[in-house]
């Protein structure tokens, strides 16, 4: 079913919002996302997707128009990258405290200054708290789906938060890859019209969003029903995953993906591009039996399945290709905190690499992993720096490898 | 809701209702006060007041003290100078 087309993960974005029948698109041109955005407005063109183009004035504005849109009750779809989400901030977390379901892709650019367009996660990472679902793929077709598969996350009644799907900028963006773009009946079948349950905008019972709180009123308690609600969003993404992957044949995992790694020593941890990079690498690491988990969803962050899949591992390297200054990567950190008080709990070992682009290759991850190996068990918090020149590598700096 | 619970949906949200932040009247520093021998029943100072305290009492205005927090709205659009802004406890 469905039609094979040869597109690039941003026209399958478009394919999936517009598959999803998003009727409000408020969108801002931002390089790498840009082509989501024009692919959805083609679309609407050629008369084969009915939806409302609002073209805003900056990102700020989209998210702003998204969250008007969403809460008359309708299914909203934008997309962004780097300065463009810094810049939507603010909003950004409205969309979540408002308790919208709104979709948006992000195409992880990394940040200035300087200038670079190349792909960085630190764009995403910088949201990480805003109580938006994190969604991290590493295929065109990985895309589309989840999409999909987040759009029916998202709107549960017990989950009502807006989602993120974040792809990797060029890797991804740009890159033509054969994907199967399924047909409108099988979508529609999958995914059902959004109704809001919880509350909408209507003209016959006026309501007031976000109104002012005193410390003794409602706040905390809204702070921990998104929290829950996040907590939940876990087991339906498994669920809805499955259900998916029986319906359209495709399977790319719940939120996590494990390659080879139930009887291996060593596992490779790491988002997006970096994991099918990773999974080619795994054939060529001959010091240690190696596996690979593909962390998908980062908020919320799949805990069990990192302490039931890695807990008995002798070492984890973990690929950020961000970085929390002053500590270290962002993906590291959770898994250290998910592994802390485990008996023989695994060493981790956290690898930064890939910053604004830097490529990594398989050849860099097998050295990376062979480099993990021979780091000393009582070494405290092992995170190195990966690829960074020679110049900067021949001061024999600590961490700096 | 599924049938197991495990979330408790608390929203930001809350239904338009007199007084939802409490008696108001209370922030005023200038109180409005209508003569009621210049007004010309224009109700261009009902029309304007942000805070829904001017009410139509028979063919007059009236200005509900209990929740006007003595902005001047209704004094700066008043056609017939009616209303006049006099300083609270003076």
């Amino acid at each position: 079913m469905g039609e094979w087309k040869l597109i690039n993960a941003n026209q399958a974005a478009a394919h999936a919002a517009r598959l999803a029948r998003a009727a409000v698109i408020p969108a801002y041109p931002i390089t790498p996302q840009t082509t989501v955005v024009e692919t959805i407005e083609e679309f609407i063109h050629e008369g084969i997707m009915d939806a409302e183009y609002i073209r805003v004035e900056s990102e700020h504005s989209a998210m702003a128009a998204a969250i008007g849109a969403s809460a008359s009750g309708v299914r909203t779809f934008t997309a962004t990258s780097s300065q463009g989400l810094l810049y939507m901030g603010e909003v950004v977390f409205w969309a979540a405290g408002s308790r919208l379901p709104i979709g948006m892709v992000i195409v992880d650019r990394a940040v200035g200054p300087p200038w670079n367009i190349h792909t960085d996660h630190q764009d995403a990472m910088s949201q990480r708290d805003s109580g938006w679902i994190q969604m991290f793929v590493s295929s065109a077709q990985e895309a589309l789906d989840s999409v999909i598969t987040m759009y029916k996350v998202a709107e549960n009644p017990e989950v009502l938060l807006p989602f993120m799907v974040c792809i990797d900028a060029f890797i991804l963006s740009h890159t033509y890859m054969p994907v199967n773009v399924p047909d409108q009946a099988e979508v529609d079948s999958f995914l059902p019209t959004y109704r809001p349950p919880h509350w909408m905008l209507d003209p016959d019972l006026p309501v007031d969003m976000g109104n002012l709180v005193m410390p003794m009123e409602d706040y905390m308690e809204m702070r921990w029903s998104i929290h829950t609600s996040m907590e939940k969003a876990k087991e339906l993404l498994n669920q809805i995953s499955r259900e998916f992957a029986e319906r359209f044949g495709r399977d790319h995992g719940g939120l996590v993906k494990a390659v080879d790694l139930e009887d291996a020593d060593v596992a490779i941890v790491s988002l997006g591009t970096l994991s099918s990079e990773a999974e080619y690498a795994l054939k060529r690491i001959d010091t240690a039996k190696t596996g690979l988990l593909k962390v998908r969803m980062f908020r919320p962050f799949p805990r069990e399945e990192i302490i039931k899949l890695l807990k008995d591992k002798d070492v984890v390297v973990v690929l950020d290709r961000s970085i929390s200054f002053g500590h270290s990567g962002p993906l590291a950190m959770e898994v250290r905190s998910a592994l802390y008080g485990i008996d023989e709990a695994p060493k981790v070992v956290n690898f930064i690499v890939g910053l604004g682009g830097r490529d990594v290759t398989y050849k860099d991850i097998v050295s990376m992993v062979n480099f993990a190996i021979k780091v000393p068990e009582d070494e405290v918090f092992p995170c190195y720096w990966y690829g960074l020149k020679d110049r900067i590598r021949s001061l024999r700096l600590k961490g700096v490898i | 809701m599924s049938e197991s619970k495990e979330v408790e949906m608390v929203l930001p949200i809350s239904y338009p209702s007199p007084g939802a932040m409490g008696k108001t009247g209370i922030w005023r520093v200038f109180k409005p006060v209508i003569d009621l021998s210049k007004c010309i029943k224009c109700w261009q100072c009902w029309l304007y007041c942000p805070e829904d305290t001017v009410v139509m009492e028979g063919d007059h205005p009236k200005i509900d003290y209990e929740y006007c927090k003595g902005c001047g709205v209704c004094k700066e659009v008043c056609r017939a100078g009616a209303i006049s802004m006099i300083r609270e406890g003076g």
